[in-house]
C-alpha cells in the first residue's frame, strides 16, 4: 500500500517547513481558496437542484474522510461505516430530542458519542488485522443495525425518529440554501481539520502503522493506542456526516444504514484515491453524480425511438446498483490508485509537456 | 423447556449447519490457494439456483439433467471470472482484494434482481413425499438430500485432496505459490480449478436451499452468514469450516430457541452468529483451528 502515496522524483523538500504545508504551492492554496468563496456564491448562481446534490457532497464527503484515514491512511479495514454513520443520525435527534440540548450542540456531542461507539467495536482491532478484521467490522455492521432496528428508546424502533433543523440565535437553518452553508462550513472544517490531523505527530503514526507496524512499533508509535485512536477519530467524522444528514433531512429511519452504504463509502475512497485527502472528495463527487448520469441517460434514451425498452426504464434502481458495482471493479482493476493519482498524472502530463520526461 | 421443539432445532441446525460447513469449505478452498477472500460466495449460490430454476422452468429439462447443466455452467462462470476479473488482483493489497469480490457481489445480486425479479419462486415438485418421520422428528425430503449432497461432498473433499494429482497440486500451492511452480505445477490452472470447484459446489448449496425456501436473493445473504463459521475454524482449515458451520448452524438454531422461549427479544436468529464472532475474535485472533501469522523482520 506503500505506493498509494509515493510522490514522482524531483520532489525535493529542504526544509521541515516545506514538509508540513497544507497546500503545497501557491497556485494550489489561491485556487482552494477562489473555490470555497465560489461555492458560497453557489445558491445564486446554480440551480436548487444541485444545492441539494452539494449538500449530499458536503455530510458524505465528512464521513467518507474519515474512513479513509482509517483505511487509507492507518492501512485498517472497516465494512461498518454505514452503520456508524447513521448512529450518528440517530445520536444526534436523540440527543436534541430527549435531552432538549440545542442541534448546533448535538452535532458534535453525536460525534463524540460515536467516536465512543466506534471504539468499542474497534477494540479487536488491537489484536486482529487485515481479513480477521474485515469481517469483525462486517459483524459490528450487524450488530448496531439490529440495535437500530430493537432500541425503540433511542431510534424509535421501525418508526423512525424526527430531527430538528438546526438553529442558531433564533435563526433556524431548514431552507436547503440556508442549510448548504451550514454543510459547506462543517465540510471546510473537517477537511482542515483532516488534513492538520495528517501533519501532526499522530498524522505521522497513522502513515507508519500503515506502511510498515512492526519497523513503527520498534521506532516507537504505540501500535494498539493508534489503531483504536484511527478508529475513534473515524467514527467521529462517520457521526458528523450522519448527524449532519440527520438534521438535514430531519427524519431517519433505519432502512438506510445497510452495508450497501458501508459499500459505497469503501467505493468512495477507492475511486477517490485511498491515502488522499483531495481524493476522498473526487470519489465522493464521482459517486453522487454517477446515479444523476446514469438516470439522465435512461432519460435521453427514452426519447429515442429505441430507448423505451421496458426491461432498462423498469431496471434503473438494478442499472445503479450495477453500476456501482462495476465502477469498483472496473477501478480496482485500471486505477487501482484511485481518480486523484489519475489527476496527479494529468497535471503532470500538462506540466512537461511536449516532453514527457 | 419444550424439548420437543428443542430436538427439531437442533436436528434442523444440524442440517443448516452441514451446508454452511459445505459453503464454508468453498469459502476457505478459494482462500487457501488463491489468497483472495471471497465476498461474492452467496452470489454463487444465487446464480447457481437461478440457473437451474430457469432450465427447469424455460427449458423444461427434467431435475438431473438441469442440475448437471447448471453445475456445467457454473463451472465455466468460475473459471471465466477468475480469468477476467480475479487474475489482475494478485498481489494487490487486502483491501482491493475484498474490495473487488464485493464489487462483484454488488454486480451480481443486481443482475439476478433486474433479470429474475424480486418475488421468491419455487422450483417444480422434485420428489414426491414432502417430508418423512424419523424418530418422531419431521424433516423435509430435500433437507435429507442436502444433507446426502453435503456429506457426498465432504468425502469427494477428503478424497481429492488426498489421493488425485490435482488435488496435490492444489495443495502444494496453496502451501508455497513460487516452489510448487517450480516443481511444474501450472498454478493459473490450480487457480481456476478451485475457482471452478468453489463455484460448482456452492450452486449445488444453492440449489438445495432453494428446493427448500424457493429462490430470491435472500440466498445470497448465506454467502455472509458463512463468515462467523469460517471464522469460528480459522479462515485456512478446511476441517475448520465443516465444525465451524454445523456450530453455527446448531448455534443459530439454539439461540432461536432460547428467544423463543424465554427471551423475546426477536432476531436472534440471523444476530447471534456474529456476536459470537466477536467475541471469538476477542480471544482467539486467529479463529479455533487456523494457523498463527509469527512475523519476523
Amino acid at each position: 500500500m506503500s505506493s498509494l502515496t509515493m510522490r514522482p522524483c524531483g520532489d525535493f523538500r529542504t526544509s521541515y517547513k516545506q514538509d508540513n504545508t497544507i497546500f503545497e504551492t501557491k497556485t494550489i492554496r489561491w485556487v482552494t481558496i477562489f473555490t470555497i468563496l465560489a461555492l458560497c456564491f453557489a445558491p445564486l448562481l446554480v440551480d436548487a437542484y444541485y444545492i441539494t446534490l452539494l449538500i449530499q457532497i458536503s455530510y458524505l464527503g465528512i464521513a467518507a474522510l474519515g474512513l479513509n484515514i482509517l483505511v487509507g491512511y492507518t492501512g485498517q479495514i472497516s465494512l461498518g461505516h454505514g452503520a456508524f454513520f447513521g448512529f450518528g443520525a440517530f445520536a444526534s435527534a436523540w440527543l436534541n430530542t430527549s435531552f432538549h440540548i440545542p442541534v448546533f450542540l448535538c452535532i458534535p456531542l453525536a460525534g463524540f458519542l460515536t467516536m465512543g461507539v466506534g471504539m468499542m467495536f474497534g477494540a479487536p482491532a488491537a489484536r486482529i488485522k487485515g481479513l480477521y478484521l474485515a469481517i469483525a467490522t462486517l459483524a459490528s455492521q450487524f450488530i448496531i443495525e439490529d440495535f437500530f432496528a430493537r432500541a425503540e428508546w433511542f431510534s424509535g424502533g421501525s418508526a423512525g425518529s424526527m430531527a430538528e433543523p438546526i438553529s442558531l440565535f433564533g435563526f433556524a437553518f431548514d431552507t436547503d440554501e440556508s442549510f448548504y452553508y451550514v454543510a459547506l462550513f462543517s465540510l471546510v472544517f473537517m477537511f482542515i481539520w483532516g488534513c492538520n490531523l495528517m501533519r501532526s505527530r499522530d498524522g505521522r503514526a497513522f502513515v507508519a502503522v500503515r506502511d510498515h507496524y512492526l519497523s513503527a512499533e520498534i521506532m516507537g508509535v504505540k501500535l494498539n493506542k493508534y489503531r483504536l485512536l484511527s478508529f475513534g477519530v473515524s467514527s467521529f467524522y462517520a457521526g458528523i456526516g450522519g448527524a449532519l444528514y440527520a438534521h438535514y433531512l430531519g427524519y431517519v429511519s433505519a432502512e438506510g444504514f445497510t452495508i450497501m452504504m458501508s459499500i459505497q463509502f469503501l467505493a468512495m475512497i477507492i475511486i477517490g484515491g485511498l491515502g488522499s485527502i483531495k481524493g476522498t472528495l473526487m470519489g465522493v463527487i464521482f459517486m453522487v453524480f454517477l446515479p444523476e448520469v446514469l438516470e439522465s441517460g435512461v432519460g435521453l434514451m427514452k426519447m429515442t425511438d429505441w430507448g423505451n425498452i421496458p426491461m432498462v426504464v423498469d431496471g434503473l434502481a438494478y442499472i445503479k446498483e450495477m453500476a456501482i458495482g462495476l465502477v469498483i471493479i472496473g477501478f480496482l482493476i485500471f486505477e487501482p490508485e484511485g481518480l486523484a493519482h489519475r489527476w496527479t498524472q494529468i497535471k503532470n502530463y500538462w506540466k512537461f509537456y511536449p516532453f514527457a520526461y | 423447556m419444550n424439548f420437543e421443539l428443542l430436538t427439531q432445532l437442533i436436528v434442523n441446525g444440524l442440517i443448516v449447519g452441514l451446508l454452511y460447513g459445505v459453503i464454508g469449505m468453498c469459502f476457505v478452498l478459494v482462500y487457501k490457494s488463491t489468497q483472495i477472500v471471497n465476498f461474492a460466495q452467496g452470489e454463487f449460490l444465487l446464480i447457481g439456483a437461478w440457473v437451474c430454476w430457469a432450465s427447469l422452468i424455460y427449458l423444461e429439462l427434467p431435475f438431473f439433467l438441469g442440475f448437471i447443466l447448471s453445475l456445467c455452467f457454473m463451472a465455466a462462470f468460475g473459471v471465466l471470472l477468475q480469468m477476467i476479473v480475479l487474475r489482475p488482483m494478485i498481489g494487490e493489497p487486502i483491501i482491493s482484494v475484498i474490495m473487488v469480490t464485493i464489487g462483484l457481489s454488488i454486480f451480481f445480486q443486481a443482475l439476478m434482481k433486474w433479470i429474475f425479479g424480486v418475488s421468491p419462486q419455487s422450483y417444480p415438485q422434485v420428489f414426491d413425499t414432502q417430508s418423512i418421520n424419523i424418530l418422531g422428528l419431521n424433516i423435509e425430503m430435500a433437507y435429507l438430500m442436502s444433507t446426502v449432497i453435503a456429506l457426498l461432498i465432504m468425502v469427494a473433499f477428503y478424497l481429492f485432496f488426498k489421493h488425485s494429482k490435482h488435488g496435490l497440486a492444489m495443495r502444494a500451492t496453496a502451501f508455497d505459490q513460487q516452489v510448487s511452480q517450480s516443481l511444474g505445477i501450472s498454478v493459473k490452472q490450480v487457480f481456476a480449478m478451485s475457482w471452478a470447484i468453489a463455484a460448482t459446489v456452492s450452486a449445488t448449496a444453492g440449489i438445495v436451499i432453494g428446493m427448500v425456501n424457493g429462490v430470491s436473493d435472500s440466498l445470497s445473504i448465506m454467502g455472509i452468514k458463512v463468515f462467523p463459521a469460517v471464522i469460528l475454524g480459522g479462515l485456512d482449515s478446511i476441517v475448520g469450516a465443516i465444525v465451524g458451520g454445523i456450530t453455527i448452524g446448531v448455534l443459530e438454531n439454539l439461540a432461536e430457541f432460547f428467544d423463543s422461549q424465554y427471551l423475546h427479544v426477536g432476531n436472534m436468529y440471523d444476530i447471534a452468529p456474529f456476536y459470537v464472532l466477536l467475541i471469538i475474535l476477542w480471544f482467539k485472533p486467529y479463529g479455533l483451528f487456523g494457523t498463527k501469522d509469527i512475523e519476523r523482520i
